[in-house]
Parts: structure tokens; C-alpha cells; sequence
């Protein structure tokens, strides 16, 4: 996907006045918001799995080297093959080769992020292959084709309306002549069509929610089923997989299971938990004849040696955006990238750039909500205030802003200076708005008065009061 | 330069008043509150005039160098105090839980930085918390409701302390707002670098304050205050907006934030 982070301020305008995305984005409080409460208030010891959830993977992190070995090493052992990728173009040549090698023609997708960050569609169906995304929410987006807006429910953005044309424009072909407006109908109807590509396919991909290094086991959670159908139905299977997905043990994936489904959709477990491990035994009933991971750095490496390693820890659950205050206005696609909301804010700029995701980092009012629901206890303001000292050190921020803000501080540093300037400037700004009570309109300052009016200040400063408040008194 | 009055007297607390700029600038009446309320509490107050900003906006901005030149004028002027109190969540909250960070690697100023941030407090929870005041002498005849700033509520811990001393204000009425944990919009430099944004995070506070009930509108952050007083002005409401200091010190008797002669 190629990224369009550099327009978020004209994303974020235009979708601000987008009615059906504001709709839905209404629904977050009352929905996931409400849903992660519910589950909090019910789990006396949320807060301690929080805790021990990320000493977990701290330390998980710390010897990430060790655990991606044992990992390869059960891999290999249950007969399985394991493949690294730095970037995502070798991974994109590594899954289409052994798609190639396989003589494939169809692949199914379980929904994974991995795999929107490789750009994994495009590439296969670029090299001829049919890819069929078998997730409800990502096959909408792939009728429509259009990019998740969230990295849990990724069609949150569309309305049944657009869903009942999507699947009418799409399915007419395959014999489904009536437009369906009830939800449970199309679902029936987008099951039967996949039940087909699922029957039908060569390759089953699926990313990963955990891999454990002890079993060399995959973990996916889904709530449809489709991937248990994804990673058992086809002939070979391909686990896409971040390095950062790695836990040691089963224990440890259990307990990062139950913060997982609380923190994202308020469910104390997802439909389906499917762990996978190898190709298909020869007592198994079935299974993949072929196993294969590829696991993918992209830029994770050097997240891991750089003060942002505590976003390693990301366990993917969307409570940040589900609560972010910003996305909640402005929706997923205005981030311009596959990660959206604080998470994404974070993880954009070191993927794709600074240069091009420059804004992410700064459309954040650092209100730290993300922060008190992170299940992992990711520091996300400080991870983005981080992200804006590289942008000052490389002067990548605006200008205008550097120039206004050294200023301030070179006169807040001054207090003599600081005190002689402000105290003419507040009285004549008072006495200007002391009539009407504020301005409509002030010059340098329109991004203020752009969307409210600036009230007027009192009249002289506090500290000129209080000195001659001081003086009178002696 | 400041008053230098010996410090330490057995059970006078000495407090250096950080009035932030933002009130120094705008709304003096809020300093002469926290005054009057620290020094209803029994402490002596002293207002050291080497005092500007606190460093937040270089600070948020990546401007790691000047917040921590303005840290350093903070140390210089408080570090003798007892406490350091102040009328704003967001600077206390910087000095108490950002000025550390910043100063992390710096062996030779973190002990003198982390004595000063453990010492610094916010004005209402002072009060409540630290000087255990239970009741104020006031009085405000209005249905009121209160903002969090996000600062409070999440970097210092800051719910019920207000909610108490505003309990004891006689005549006045209590209305929650809706969403109380959700930004207001303000964001320090965010609000004019995503006026649209900001813009309409405020809107949505404004109608929560306005499905509330209340005619007057607290907080104890003036960022949020001007931004929520200016739309609320821009969209016509009538809704009267106080500093929660002024209400508890009885000195609310002056035009409301944003209110005119008319």
C-alpha cells in the first residue's frame, strides 16, 4: 500500500465532514469502549495482568534473538520451514516463490496486518495468483478495494448501504441476482461464496497473534472461523509473521490471550483460538502437506535497539485507537498507512518514513487515555513526544512553528525581558476585547480562530499585580 | 528579584507559587485565588518573580534543549520552597512527572530535579491531599459541572479532590459531564496545528457541557478553559466559564472567561 500520511491534516478535513464514517465512528464509545469497561470492572486482577504481561515480553524483548531461534528450531522439528525476511519486498519473493514452487493458483487470506504492511495482495495477484481475503471485514474491503481503517474491525467505516451494492455488484455473477439488505443475509451470502474459495484453494495464509517458541506454535484469534479454514483447508500454508510476535512459552501466550480479547472488542474470548503447529501429521485427519513462516523484521530491529522498543511490546488489540480521541474524529484512513490511531502514529514514521508520516507523531494532543487502556503498558505519549524530538533534531518539523516556539522559550528565559514585553501586550489585548469579551479574528493566531473565538485577557499580568499588590503592602 | 524570606517555620508551609504563564497572561484573578486558598490553609505564599514557563510547549514540541534550559530556571527559583503549587494540572503534572524524564541522563541535576518534582503539586489536590482540607468558605448560586483535564485525571491522579471542596461550596450544584475522560481538544500547539480537529473535539465537549445542565463551566486547567470558553463564544452559548479556583476562594465575582461589557 502506498502510504498517504503526508496529507493527513486534508484526510483528517475531508472525513471530518464524511457523514457515514462520523456515524460510525460514534459507535466506538457505546461499542468497544464500553465493552473493554465492562470486562475491566469484571476481572479483579486486570491490572496485575497488565503488569506481568509486559514484564513478560520485556523480557521477551531482551533475549528476542534466543526465542526466535527455539522458535525455528520447534519449527523445523515438526517439519515445518522458516524463512527471514529484513524487508518487505523479500518477503512478498519469498511468499510468491513458494506459491511458485508449490504450482498454486489460489490463495486464501486470514485477516492479518502482516500481511497489509508487506503488501502481500497486490504481489500475489501481480504474479498471476487468485487471492481471496476470507474475513468478512477485510473481503468488504477487498470487493471495494480499499485499505482496513482498523486493525481489528477493518471495515468499521462502511455502512451496511455500501455493503449491500458491494455484494450485489460483485456476487451477481455468481448466481446472488437479489440485493440483500438484512445483516444476517449478507453474511449468509459472502459464506457461501467463500466456502467455495476456501474448498477450492491451493495456499492458506494467515499472519500471526503469537508464536511460541517452546512449541514452535502458531496463534491466531478470529471470530469467524475463517482462519482455522485458512490454515487447515489448502494444501501448503504460509504463516506471515513480525519478529516482535514471538512469546516464550504456552503460559505465556495464555496470558496475553486474556488481555487480548477484553482490550479489543470487550469479549473475554474471541470465537476461535486456533493454534497450529507444522504440516499435517501422518495420523493427522488433515492439515497443510507444507509448512512454511516467514518472518518479517521491517524495521523491527532497529526499533528494538532505539529508546521505541517499548512498542514492540504492541500486541495488536486497537484499544489505543478505539480510544483515542483523534481517531474517534477522524477515522483510520486519514493516517494514511495500514496502522492507524497512537499505535500507528508510532509505528508509520519508523516503516515508511518521518519525511512522509511527519504529521502523525504531532495529531496527538497527548491526552495519554491511549496509554491507561494499553494492556501491555505501552507508553504511547512518550513514544510520540520521542518521535518529535527526532523531527526537531532533524529539522523536519514546520518552520514557522520551530521559529514561534524558540521565541517563546528565548524570552521565557528571560523573565526581566519576559515581564517588560507581556505586560503592554496584555493590556492593550484587553483593552481591545474588553468590550466584546474576545476576538473573532487575530493575526498569527488563525489557527485558534479558525474553529473559536480567542477571549480577551484580564488586563495587566499577575505578576505586574501582585508586585504592586507587594509594594503597597510595605 | 524574588522576596527571599527565611524558610521553615515548624507548621507554616512555605509554597513557592507557580502561577504558570498562561494565568499570569490571561487571568491574574486565578493567581490572587490560589493565593487566597493556600494562604486560608495556614501556608505562607511567596511568588518568585524569576518565574515564566514551565517548558511544556518546547517540551511537546521536541524542543528538548529549551525545556530543559526552563526546567532549570524552575529548579532555580522553587527548589528552596517547601512545596511548589500551582494553578494548573498540566505544568504541575510537566514539573512533577516530565521534568524527571527530561534530566534522566543527567546524574549531576536529577537528584535536585526529582527533590523538586516530588514537592510539586497542583493547587486543588494540594489543598486536599497534601494539607487535608476538607471544606472551603464560599458560595455560587449555579448548577455547575467540572472538566477533567486530561492531566489531571491521568497524570496526576486528580478526580475527586476538586469534586470535594466544590461539595462544600454552599449553593452550588454538581451536574457530571458526560464523557468526562475524553480530550477537550486543546493539546497545547495541536489546537492551532489541527484547528479542524481541535475544533471539532471542542464542539463535542461544548454539547456534553450544554446536555449537562449547567450554566457555568469549571476547570482547573486554563488551556482547556480558554479553548472550551472561545467555542463556546464562537457557537453563541451562554454558558459562563470559571477557573474552579476562583469558585473555591470566593472570587468569582469577576466577568467570566471570554465575557464582555454587553
Amino acid at each position: 500500500m502506498q502510504p498517504n500520511s503526508r496529507h493527513f491534516q486534508a484526510n483528517a478535513e475531508s472525513a471530518l465532514r464524511e457523514p457515514n464514517l462520523q456515524s460510525a465512528l460514534k459507535q466506538l464509545e457505546s461499542g468497544f469502549v464500553a465493552g473493554r469497561q465492562r470486562c475491566y470492572d469484571a476481572l479483579p486482577e486486570f491490572e496485575a495482568l497488565r503488569d506481568r504481561a509486559k514484564e513478560v515480553l520485556d523480557h521477551t524483548l531482551d533475549n528476542l534473538d534466543a526465542y526466535l531461534l527455539e522458535y525455528e528450531a520447534r519449527v523445523l522439528e515438526s517439519g515445518g520451514l522458516v524463512h527471514w525476511a529484513s524487508t518487505p519486498a523479500e518477503a512478498r519473493e519469498i511468499v510468491i516463490r513458494i506459491c511458485r514452487d508449490a504450482e498454486a493458483k489460489t490463495v486464501i487470506r486470514g485477516k492479518s496486518m502482516i500481511g497489509e504492511e508487506i503488501g502481500i495482495n497486490d504481489a500475489l495477484e501481480a504474479s498471476g495468483f487468485e487471492v481471496t481475503e476470507t474475513d468478512l471485514g477485510e473481503y468488504i474491503l477487498q470487493l471495494g478495494k480499499e485499505p482496513p481503517s482498523h486493525i481489528v474491525a477493518p471495515a468499521i467505516h462502511k455502512t451496511k448501504d455500501e455493503i449491500s451494492d458491494l455484494f450485489l455488484e460483485h456476487h451477481r455473477d455468481l448466481g446472488f441476482t437479489q440485493r440483500q439488505t438484512e445483516r444476517s443475509a449478507l453474511v449468509n451470502e459472502a459464506r457461501q461464496v467463500l466456502r467455495e474459495k476456501f474448498l477450492a484453494a491451493d495456499v492458506g495464509m494467515t499472519g500471526a497473534n503469537f508464536l511460541i517458541a517452546e512449541t514452535g506454535s502458531n496463534v491466531i484469534v478470529t471470530n469467524e472461523g475463517n482462519g482455522d479454514l485458512s490454515s487447515t483447508l489448502p494444501r501448503v500454508q504460509i504463516v506471515t509473521a513480525a519478529i516482535d510476535k514471538v512469546v516464550p512459552t504456552l503460559e505465556d501466550a495464555s496470558l496475553l490471550l486474556r488481555l487480548l480479547g477484553r482490550s479489543a472488542t470487550g469479549q473475554e474470548i474471541t470465537a476461535y483460538t486456533t493454534f497450529t503447529t507444522g504440516p499435517r501429521r501422518e495420523r493427522d485427519a488433515d492439515g497443510p502437506g507444507e509448512y512454511h513462516v516467514v518472518l518479517i523484521d521491517n524495521h523491527r530491529s532497529e526499533m528494538l535497539g532505539s529508546e521505541l522498543r517499548p512498542m514492540l511490546r504492541c500486541i495488536r488489540c486497537g484499544a489505543c485507537m478505539n480510544h483515542c480521541p483523534v481517531y474517534g474524529r477522524v477515522g483510520g484512513h486519514a493516517y494514511g498507512w495500514v496502522y492507524p490511531g497512537p499505535m500507528g502514529s508510532v509505528l508509520t514514521p519508523l516503516m515508511v518514513g518521518l519525511d512522509e508520516a511527519g504529521h502523525l507523531p504531532n495529531a496527538c494532543t497527548l491526552n495519554g487515555r491511549c496509554e491507561t487502556v494499553c494492556p501491555v503498558k505501552i507508553p504511547l505519549p512518550r513514544l510520540l513526544r520521542s518521535l518529535r524530538s527526532r523531527q526537531h533534531l532533524q529539522r523536519q518539523n514546520s518552520s514557522l512553528a520551530r521559529i514561534a516556539l524558540a521565541l517563546w522559550s528565548w524570552v521565557a528565559l528571560r523573565p526581566r525581558l519576559y515581564q517588560l514585553l507581556t505586560r503592554p501586550a496584555m493590556a492593550l489585548l484587553s483593552r481591545l476585547g474588553a468590550r466584546n469579551g474576545g476576538f473573532k479574528r487575530m493575526p498569527l493566531a488563525s489557527g485558534w480562530t479558525r474553529v473559536r473565538d480567542l477571549p480577551a485577557p484580564q488586563g495587566s499580568t499577575f505578576q505586574a499585580r501582585w508586585q504592586q499588590q507587594q509594594r503597597e503592602r510595605k | 528579584m524574588a522576596p527571599t524570606e527565611t524558610i521553615h517555620s515548624a507548621d507554616t508551609p512555605h509554597v513557592g507559587l507557580f502561577v504558570t504563564c498562561l494565568v499570569d497572561l490571561y487571568r491574574p484573578s486565578v493567581g490572587f485565588a490560589a493565593v487566597k486558598l493556600l494562604q486560608q490553609a495556614g501556608c505562607r505564599v511567596t511568588v518568585p518573580q524569576a518565574q515564566t514557563c514551565c517548558g511544556q510547549p518546547a517540551f511537546n514540541n521536541g524542543d528538548d534543549r529549551h525545556a530543559r534550559q526552563l526546567a532549570v530556571q524552575v529548579l532555580d527559583a522553587f527548589e528552596e520552597f517547601d512545596y511548589v503549587v500551582g494553578p494548573s494540572a498540566s505544568c504541575l503534572g510537566t514539573i512533577r512527572c516530565h521534568y524527571p524524564e527530561m534530566f534522566a541522563n543527567d546524574a549531576a541535576l536529577l537528584p535536585r530535579i526529582e527533590a523538586l518534582s516530588a514537592k510539586s503539586h497542583e493547587l486543588v489536590s494540594f489543598l486536599v491531599d497534601v494539607l487535608g482540607v476538607e471544606a472551603v468558605e464560599a458560595g455560587f448560586d449555579q448548577r455547575v459541572t467540572y472538566h477533567d483535564s486530561c492531566s489531571a485525571l491521568r497524570e496526576l491522579g486528580i478526580k475527586s479532590q476538586p469534586r470535594k471542596l466544590l461539595a462544600s461550596v454552599s449553593g452550588l450544584q454538581l451536574n457530571e459531564l458526560q464523557g468526562t475522560d475524553i480530550c477537550c481538544g486543546f493539546g497545547g500547539t495541536f489546537c492551532v496545528k489541527y484547528p479542524e480537529i481541535s475544533g471539532r473535539m471542542a464542539a463535542d465537549k461544548v454539547d456534553a457541557v450544554e446536555a449537562s445542565g449547567a450554566d457555568t463551566l469549571l476547570a482547573g486547567d486554563l488551556g482547556c478553559l480558554l479553548n472550551l470558553a472561545g467555542k463556546m463564544r464562537r457557537e453563541g452559548k451562554s454558558t459562563r466559564v470559571y477557573h474552579v479556583a476562583e469558585v473555591l476562594a470566593n472570587m468569582a465575582d469577576c466577568k467570566s472567561i471570554g465575557e464582555g461589557d454587553d
